[in-house]
């Protein structure tokens, strides 16, 4: 018989995910033994004709990690759908639209416009931003045609399977990889974690004191977070109430709030309402001035809230004019 | 639409009911399009029209269909959940099904009363069916629990409304607490000499049930007293009464008046509210001889032991039982009660803001309630009018409407200042032979035994002259004018203004809500109209009810009214407070709050959130419980919960979602 084939490609994204999956160590050595991997462009010379000439579903499992934002992700996912039975999204950015996905409180001109004409770091009297197509004396050169709007993979194509994390922990990993090898395929849609919030799983989760309230927000580059007490009881926005478990609490050993890269559990429709929501409930004032006081010291709401998520929320993006630029915006 | 995985009763069958509501809803919505569209929504086995829905008829369509097994969910797209949404969960109930598979589109109060555009009616009509079908489809089915109904009722204000309420239960042998804020019950009758039409002296009628109430064994009466917080609902208030230092015990004091005699003051000098302000009282005092308790109190404003510490205070001295206590402090009460009435009154209209009526700048001009007093054998001046210089007053200028059907002021008519004036009129010729003039705009005296009055004023020469007095002053013109004041108004029925003089004017005022109304609203967490009048929960058919289950309105406080009136209205109240306790238990809404234990990760959010102390912590096993017996259904801990875990019944996420879904598929 033989091996099932696998693939991992990357979009948008950091490349954290590839080192997730080196990261596996010795077990890493397990799973090649397993499979033959038939595309994975960050370790493996391999093109994309090669899958272009593959059968359709000829691969078993392909993980794709990172947003979607360009043509040229948009059309090797697409191409990775019809060769694979399954489509693993993985990671934070495939699954929610990731860090990326805060462009979505710009459009494509403000971040052109941005990186390669107003920066500091850009040479002074530069007019030049990417085009997708410029004619030179030696033919015509293209550039894939980055997108007004960040899209999550579920937002392009067909998802199977979301391993969420950023990145997906080492143990999500290996035991997805192994119940999808072993033929025992969980619901179409589910996302291979825990679904219940990290605080269950919180080394500190016994300090938790029973009247929970915020009377001041804290950001950790400015006080230091007892490592001994719940974080968020000390007034930095730990987000592990809201957050799906599976991680280990890793930040939280490390001292540091949960950020909520794993995502919200099955039953919240949107991270960052959620948050709010939940956060909001904890603020110990009742009169407008104070509790606007306490708010104002929260820095950057939409990058607290939506870290990992706006693409994939509610409202995807901030408000476009109808007739603003007319960017394609994928499928 | 996507199917929830959690359905548990197989594919659901929808009956969606679309009611013409006469032509209410028919002539602005296109009925026979609607109910095509609604046909063709996901799970939508039947799709009827019917002219009224919430007739018998109406509601045997869908108890036919349940029964027929064409369908298991109801939607009624007519009117506001606030009329009808008992009526057909009921019917849902009367079918076999579970009564809250049943939701219901309101195309009424949203759509067709609030637009002149068919079009657009048609279109919000049907995004709001498609919101309640997706709606519906995941409703489960939930167990009403029903609470015992507190015996006990609460009644706040002491005038004859009040006292009426209180008696009718009490004699019915239920335990009643009055809460009154003056030092004494009676409300404004108790300043009356007579009432109209009768003119049966006010106080007879009134003090003998002033005693009663003093007397019953079933009434607490709590005087200078007010209520400051309510918790709870019907059938379950928990209410916290604020009683003032009087600074004499009530049970001590016998109502001697021995302490006001020995007061330093030796004559009354501080404006006595009970004769407004026509007379003085000294700081000790007993508003009026019937009083109810009958028992002074000391005024801390204006007693000199209070302002300067210096006084010997007599008053205690002469105080036999010893009931004079300087030292008394504010008492917080603390009852439980099943049902409250609201019989808080009005507040007359204050003449001063008509500056062009003269009223605080020439003398003799009175209210209409300043006369009462002036009238009255109880009152300053022993029921003789007088001038301010002692002369009888020769002519006499009773002037309507101050304050009321007047856009400047309030436009609405006070319904009880006609009568009065007429009574006014009666007395005043009766006590002075003076000639009364009426000012109106139109007599309205409408009520038993009312015209006839108008007439025997008629008969009695008492002058009526037809328009809206537009000044009073007393700049004279001629001779015969000089040292009267000069009424002008525009003769309606001869077409020509005329310049009135008078000795004496009496301006009829208007009924205003309280003051206070508003925060009292609050309080009790019911509605007032815009005028500040305590909005009853349906002007013809529930008259005495409130939005808020379990609290009722009696008298003036709902708007203008007459003492026959505000009787008819107590009795109404106390018979709806006794129904309330005669069923015994009251069937709570389910829709409280629960945790889903699997998959609390014990983040202790919510626990704070709660108003009702209903969310505790399971320490063992690290998770969150709702006390269903506690929850009120307000929803704070599921829009905390972070992850979801808490969810509310007939308001689930999915549920609201999928509402949500429905109308943004089909605007
Ligand atoms: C000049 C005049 C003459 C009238 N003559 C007649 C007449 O001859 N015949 C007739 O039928 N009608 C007459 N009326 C109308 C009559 O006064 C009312 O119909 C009647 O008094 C209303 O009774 P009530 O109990 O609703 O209110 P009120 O008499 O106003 O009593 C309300 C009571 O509640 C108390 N209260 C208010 N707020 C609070 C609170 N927050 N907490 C505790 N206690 C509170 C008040 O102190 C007061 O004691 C006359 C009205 C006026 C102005």
């Amino acid at each position: 018989m033989s091996k099932p084939k696998v693939a991992f490609y990357w979009c948008a994204s950091c490349g954290g995910c590839e080192e997730a999956v080196v990261d596996l160590n010795e077990d890493i050595l397990g799973v090649v033994q397993a499979v033959d991997i038939v595309f994975w462009p960050v370790a493996l010379d391999f093109k994309r004709q090669d899958v272009e000439a593959m059968d359709d579903g000829s691969i078993t499992v392909s993980f794709i990690n990172g947003a979607i934002r360009s043509s040229e992700q948009y059309e090797m996912v697409e191409l990775l759908r019809r060769k694979s039975k399954i489509v693993i999204a993985f990671g934070s950015c495939a699954h929610l639209g990731g860090i990326p996905g805060l462009a979505n409180t710009f459009d494509r001109a403000a971040m052109l416009k941005e990186a390669y004409l107003e920066s500091p770091s850009v040479t002074s009297g530069n007019t030049t931003i990417p085009q997708t197509e410029i004619t030179v004396p030696e033919g015509k050169l293209t550039l894939p045609e980055l997108w007004d709007t960040v899209k999550s993979l579920d937002q392009t194509i067909k998802v199977d399977y979301y391993l969420p994390g950023c990145p997906p922990p080492a143990n999500l990993i290996k035991e997805a990889v192994t119940t999808i090898l072993e033929g025992r395929l969980p619901e179409p849609g589910t996302i291979l974690a825990p679904d219940i919030a990290l605080c269950e799983d919180c080394p500190r989760r016994e300090t938790k004191p029973d009247k929970l309230i915020i009377e001041q927000f804290k950001r950790p580059s400015q006080y230091i977070i007892d490592p001994d007490q719940c974080i968020l009881a000390q007034g930095f926005l730990c987000l592990g109430s809201v957050t799906r478990k599976g991680c280990g609490a890793v930040c939280i050993e490390g001292n540091m709030p949960c950020t909520g890269c794993m995502g919200p559990t099955s039953r919240v429709k949107d991270f960052g309402a959620k948050a709010m929501s939940a956060i909001a409930s904890l603020i110990d004032a009742d009169d407008e001035e104070k509790i606007t006081k306490i708010i104002d010291g929260m820095a950057d709401p939409v990058g607290t809230f939506y870290r990992y998520s706006l693409p994939a929320s509610i409202i995807h993006r901030s408000y476009q004019k109808p007739d603003g630029g007319g960017a394609h915006n994928g499928a | 639409m996507s199917v929830p995985e959690n359905r548990t009763n197989g594919t659901p069958k929808i009956g969606v009911y679309i009611c013409h509501c006469g032509i209410n809803i028919a002539n602005k919505v296109n009925i026979k399009e609607t109910v095509d569209f609604a046909a063709k929504l996901p799970y939508v086995t039947v799709a009827k029209e019917y002219k009224f829905m919430c007739s018998d008829p109406g509601q045997e369509l869908i108890q036919q269909d349940i029964r027929a097994g064409l369908i298991d969910r109801v939607v009624v797209a007519s009117c506001s959940p606030l009329m009808h949404e008992a009526t057909f969960r009921n019917a849902t109930g009367e079918g076999g099904a579970n009564p809250f598979m049943f939701q219901m589109a309101n195309i009424r109060e949203h759509v067709s009363w609030v637009t002149f555009d068919k079009d657009a009616a048609t279109v919000k009509a049907k995004a709001l069916i498609a919101a309640a079908v997706h709606r519906v489809s995941l409703h489960r089915p939930l167990e009403q629990t029903r609470v015992p109904v507190h015996p006990d009722v609460l009644v706040v204000g002491g005038g004859i409304a009040g006292i009426h309420a209180s008696l009718t239960l009490a004699n019915a042998g239920k335990k009643v607490y009055l809460v009154e804020r003056e030092p004494t019950i009676g409300g404004h009758m108790a300043k009356f000499d007579k009432t109209f039409p009768t003119l049966d002296c006010s106080a007879c009628i009134l003090t003998p049930k002033m005693s009663a109430v003093r007397a019953h064994p079933n009434i607490t009466l709590w005087t200078y007293s007010e209520v400051v917080g309510v918790e709870g609902f019907v059938g379950n208030f928990k209410v916290k009464v604020r009683r003032k230092p009087r600074y004499v015990d009530e049970d001590l004091c016998v109502g001697c008046l021995e302490c006001i005699e020995a007061c330093i003051f030796k004559k009354g000098k501080f404006p006595d509210e009970f004769n407004q302000g026509l007379s003085q009282r000294k700081p000790i005092y007993i508003p009026f001889p019937q009083a109810t308790p009958l028992v002074a109190v000391i005024d801390p404003e204006t007693c000199a032991h209070f302002k300067t510490g210096k006084c010997k205070k007599p008053c205690a001295d002469a105080c036999q039982p010893g009931a004079v206590k300087f030292d008394q402090t504010e008492e917080i009460k603390e009852v439980a009660v099943g049902s409250v009435i609201l019989a808080t009154g009005f507040k007359a209209f204050d003449a001063a803001r008509v500056g062009r009526y003269g009223y605080g700048k020439y003398p003799n001009i009175y209210t209409s309630l300043e006369i009462e007093r002036l009238v009255n054998a109880a009152g300053p001046t022993g029921g003789e009018l007088k001038m301010a210089d002692g002369r009888k007053p020769k002519s006499v200028g009773i002037v309507h409407c101050v304050g009321s059907r007047d856009n400047n002021t309030n436009a609405y008519c006070s319904r009880v200042c006609c009568m009065y004036s007429l009574k006014l009129a009666h007395l005043i010729k009766e006590r002075t032979e003076a000639e009364v003039y009426n000012f109106y705009i139109d007599m309205r005296t409408p009520g038993k035994g009312y015209e006839e009055f108008y007439e025997r004023l008629l008969k009695e020469n008492v002058h009526f002259i037809r328009g809206r007095v537009a000044e009073i002053n007393d700049w004279a013109m001629i001779d015969e004018e000089k040292g009267h004041l000069i009424i002008r108004v525009e003769d309606t029925l001869i077409g020509r203004v005329r310049r009135v003089p008078v000795d004496m004017v009496v301006l009829s005022v208007g009924l205003e809500a309280q003051p206070d109304a508003d925060a009292v609203r609050r309080l009790f967490n019911i509605s007032c109209s815009h005028e500040g009048w305590f909005l009853e929960r349906h002007p013809k058919l529930a008259p005495v009810s409130t939005f808020t289950e379990g609290i009722f309105l009696a008298g003036a406080c709902q708007g203008p009214k007459d003492i026959p009136d505000c009787v008819a209205q107590a009795g109404a109240a106390a018979a709806e407070a006794l129904a309330l306790i005669d069923k015994g238990s009251v069937e709570l809404e389910p829709n409280t709050a629960f945790v889903n234990e699997e998959v609390c990760a014990g983040c202790h959010t919510c626990l704070n959130v709660c108003p009702y102390g209903a969310i505790s912590y399971i320490k063992e096993i690290n998770k969150a419980r709702v006390n269903g017996a506690l929850c009120k259904g307000c929803g704070t801990c599921v829009a905390a919960c972070p992850s979801g875990a808490l969810q509310q019944n007939l308001f689930t996420d999915e549920q609201i979602m999928n509402e949500i879904k429905g109308v943004m598929n089909h605007v």
